[in-house]
């Protein structure tokens, strides 16, 4: 049987045995009726053009985990960032850890998505927010809302800063068989509100997984977010990874994704601009070897004046790897002084890399200022002619020249110990030890 | 005159009506609407063609016939029923003329009219025009002196009788017959076009130019031009159309193929400037033309394409870079106003090493036009030290129209070197205000930062076209360029 049809028949299985109020149930019916009607995606998709799926369509992937499985936390520490305090919110296998986790209701909500979806005291927030940024004729995204159950849910309310950072971790074991999951995040950040966010997904056996993660993120007036994914997993996982961010008056978020790992990446992110003076920034450091693939996928939709986006997303590419890069900006016609960046450059290091790139835009006012760029090079032989002459081997000046390229975004990261953790991640790719310490 | 603000300018386009839009009466032979296979021979016995092209022709027009539409292009429209349009058009009177004198002096007046003055021209430019009113080459001047270099310069109905053997080896081999639905279509239709030939190292000692015009009513416009230059030569072909205003859509898909071999130099240039379609968005051209170069080594293909005209243009002048250290550049203006959409760009693809490619396009929206640039850059993965560099410009005049940019690239070698930039903006108050206090009026402010803007391409233009290229662009943006 078809992927497809195993999970349209799983889905029929799961809607009797789950409990949901009406709402739910009518999202995800209506969810699970276009996923029918779209089923995956191919390559005639414009939006698919250069990423297969089929590959990963072959998986004979099933949705429930059999059995409940635990980690020792031993295990799975270098997986977290542990030099710093932090709220944790752990998954394996889809199912929520509580041992390994922190979660609070002290003046916030930091808990899960499951307990929201079925407590009363949450039902307004979720009819409020649940489901309502997400593309809802996209295919995958879809395919999430129907299955959805456990993720995180954050609300922090207005004017509260976030003491300590926020660590969503997903880990999948697989151990009996290939898994799918299905993990849903719902973040409702209030006026004048601060949260800074870690996620993470990580397999920890070499069984194949297919995550479809979906994130939902709604910034109020003059809220703070900053959201880092770190996504160096197994070459045995798979992430489709969706993210819509809804932002109001003077909010100002930024995505900073940095892939590694995993055998095939594909990041959705969206950003919606629903008020005036919205900052939107979006970064990325991608380094891949193998016959990795990633691809990233970028909307700002600037719906309002006055608002900026920036993006800004370096790709290194080794060996057979591919890279995808769509950047989109769309500037509606009421979007007058929209300042709208876009950069994206890439490295090819391997003879067999390929990278594929299309930042795009479309643009319907006409006292706006856009840009993009992009560029694929390598690296300037002048200046590994320099590092050499100092005496510094081949291997490590390039890995240097590498880390300086990916510098301008990791400059911008705001946790130092996300720093560090990249940049040993970065060394470790290379297969070098960087001299320096930042 | 004291004041002249953009909200005049914008006013001022809208209502800009189209200056050449005069029809000429000349008796034509025309065929009834549709298309079948009785249709393609009939173009092909009334052309006398011999038996291959016939054949061409009818294996073009099968596969066409299982062919759909495409419809990726940024651009709506209402799409043409192929079955009610005449697919051949010939002015009646055809002889060959020795001197212009002979010709239908109306037909003269129409070229006089369009600022074409053919004996002008034969007298002062030194240019060499094949005039293709509709379908039918009418006249073509100085064809003894490009005879004596062996350049061959004629209609491409001609070359399939006279030089079958050029036709034969190059017809279809850059653009495939079943390339795409509209070159398949004019591969099986075509009526008439452009050949021309330039031997091994010859430099054509002058601009070879064609005017296109759609004449008559009803009928689609298929041309067909062929340029192959031999080794080591050099030529500089220009191309030029303007047409009458016409209520109902007309079609027009042409196929131009150039074939540049070993250390061969090709220029294209062309000013496209079709009934757009009035100020509502009624009528105008739908322009669907595949244009494509392929360069062998050390060749270089030069594409330069001031468009203006045209309701709908889908057009990619692109550039096959198969040998090595081949050339390919494209410099483009597109100008819409009122209804007008432009999807264009191009294509490059690297193949050989050390192949290099160039793409500078300006494009300016006014009114409610929508105007894309869609290119792709490909490196394959043994073109080693390929490099390219892309710029593309957009300039938005009011709050209506709409600039999209949708560049594809795509790197398989990693010694690739790929820049690729874009910007979008308005014409800046502060520059205008910088021009005004140096004492240069708003309206001459307006004219010089568009002027400016498209220098880059215009420059590009042979000096014999530059002049005409202005007077097009003048046009749709008349008022602004001074």
């Amino acid at each position: 049987m078809e992927l497809k049809e195993r999970l349209l028949a799983s889905y029929l299985a799961f809607e009797d045995r789950t409990e949901m109020d009406d709402h739910v149930r009518n999202i995800r019916s209506q969810a699970i009726k276009n996923f029918e009607s779209n089923g995956f995606p191919s390559k005639k998709d414009e939006e698919w053009k250069y990423t297969s799926l089929n590959p990963l369509l072959k998986v004979p992937y099933t949705v429930f985990s059999k059995k409940e499985n635990s980690v020792e936390f031993k295990d799975v520490k270098k997986y977290f960032l542990h030099e710093i305090d932090s709220y944790k919110l752990v998954f394996i296998d889809g199912v929520y850890s509580s041992f390994l986790s922190e979660t609070t209701h002290q003046g916030m909500d930091i808990c899960l998505l499951s307990s929201a979806l079925s407590k009363p005291k949450y039902k307004m927030v979720m009819d409020r927010f649940y489901n309502q940024a997400t593309d809802k004729n996209e295919s995958l995204t879809s395919l999430n809302t129907a299955f959805a159950t456990e993720g995180a849910y954050i609300n922090i309310p207005k004017g509260k800063v976030v003491n300590k950072p926020i660590q969503i971790i997903h880990f999948s074991t697989g151990q009996e068989s290939a898994l799918m999951l299905f993990p849903r995040n719902l973040i409702v950040v209030g006026e004048n509100a601060h949260v800074q966010i870690i996620e993470r997904h990580q397999s920890l056996y070499e069984n194949p997984v297919l995550t479809n993660a979906v994130t939902e993120i709604f910034a109020n007036k003059r809220a703070i977010v900053d959201y880092y994914k770190i996504q160096n997993d197994l070459p045995s996982a798979s992430l489709i990874d969706h993210t819509y961010i809804s932002q109001k008056q003077d909010s100002n978020c930024a995505v900073h994704t940095f892939s590694f790992g995993g055998k095939m990446t594909r990041n959705n992110l969206n950003f919606y601009q629903e008020g005036e003076h919205v900052q939107s920034t979006l970064k990325g450091i991608t380094l891949v070897g193998d016959k990795q693939h990633v691809d990233h996928h970028t909307l700002v939709a600037h719906n309002q004046p006055n608002c900026e986006s920036f993006q800004e997303y370096k790709g290194i590419y080794a060996d057979q790897s591919t890279g995808v890069f769509n950047g989109k900006v769309i500037v509606k016609k009421e979007a007058q002084k929209t300042n709208a960046y876009q950069q994206n450059n890439n490295l090819l290091t391997g003879d067999k890399a390929t990278i594929n790139t299309k930042p795009q835009l479309e643009i319907f006012a006409d006292d706006v200022k856009c840009s993009h760029g992009c560029t694929i090079g390598q690296l300037d032989k002048k200046a590994l002619f320099y590092l050499r002459a100092r005496g510094i081997p081949e291997k490590e000046a390039k890995a240097l020249l590498m880390y300086a390229f990916a510098n301008d975004v990791l400059s911008a990261v705001k946790i130092q110990e996300i720093k560090t953790r990249i940049t040993k991640i970065i060394a470790n790719k290379i297969g070098v030890k960087l001299g320096f310490d930042i | 005159m004291s004041k002249y603000t953009e909200a005049e300018l914008k006013k001022e386009l809208e209502t800009k009506e189209y200056a050449y839009g005069f029809y000429t009466d000349i008796d034509s032979d025309t065929f009834p609407p549709g298309l079948n296979e009785a249709v393609v021979r009939a173009i092909s016995l009334k052309k006398n063609e011999p038996e291959w092209m016939t054949e061409w022709r009818l294996e073009a027009f099968r596969h066409w016939e299982t062919m759909v539409e495409p419809e990726w292009a940024n651009v709506r429209y209402k799409k043409p029923e192929f079955q009610n349009i005449s697919y051949y058009s010939s002015p009646k009177q055809k002889p060959k003329y020795d001197s212009l004198d002979e010709v239908d002096p109306e037909l003269l007046d129409t070229f006089k009219r369009l600022g074409i003055s053919l004996d002008e021209q034969k007298l002062l430019a030194g240019v060499a025009v094949d005039v293709v009113m509709d379908s039918t080459s009418v006249a073509t001047t100085f064809k003894k002196t490009l005879a004596e270099k062996g350049i061959i310069f004629c209609s491409i109905s001609e070359a399939i009788k006279e030089h079958p053997e050029l036709v034969q080896k190059y017809l279809g081999t850059v653009v495939p017959k079943k390339d795409n639905f509209y070159a398949a279509l004019n591969s099986a239709v075509f009526s008439d076009g452009s050949f021309c030939y330039i031997p091994k190292g010859v430099r054509c000692p002058m601009e070879l130019s064609t005017y296109f015009r759609i004449n008559q009513a009803g009928t689609g416009q298929f041309e067909r031009t062929l340029v192959i230059a031999d080794q080591g030569s050099y030529v500089s072909y220009l191309e030029g159309c303007t047409a009458p205003s016409r209520d109902e859509n007309q079609l027009h898909a042409a196929v131009v193929e150039l074939i540049a071999l070993d250390d061969a130099e090709i220029k294209y240039s062309t000013v496209q400037n079709w009934f757009p379609g009035d100020k509502s968005g009624k009528g105008g051209v739908y322009n669907f033309v595949t244009k494509r170069g392929l360069c062998e080594n050390r060749a270089k293909i030069s594409w330069t394409q001031v468009e203006t005209g045209s309701a709908i243009t889908w057009k990619y002048p692109s550039c096959v870079l198969k040998g090595d250290d081949s050339i390919g550049e494209f410099y483009s203006i597109a100008v819409t106003n009122n209804f007008q959409q432009a999807d264009t760009g191009t294509k490059m693809i690297h193949l050989g090493k050390n192949t290099r490619s160039t793409i500078i396009s300006k494009g300016i929206s006014a009114g409610q036009s929508q105007n894309s640039y869609r290119g792709l850059v490909q490196i394959g993965p043994r073109a080693e030290n390929a490099r390219n560099f892309s710029q593309c410009d957009s300039l938005l005049m009011g709050n209506r129209c709409g600039a999209h940019t949708f560049p594809y690239i795509e790197a398989k070698n990693k010694t690739a070197q790929i820049e690729h930039e874009a910007t979008t903006s308005k014409i800046g108050e502060d520059q205008i205000f910088y021009c005004n206090q140096r004492g240069i009026e708003t309206e001459k402010a307006i004219a010089l930062i568009v002027n400016g803007f498209s220098k880059e391409v215009l420059n590009k233009l042979p000096m014999e076209f530059a002049v005409e290229a202005q007077k097009l662009l003048e046009i749709s943006l008349e008022g602004s360029v001074g």
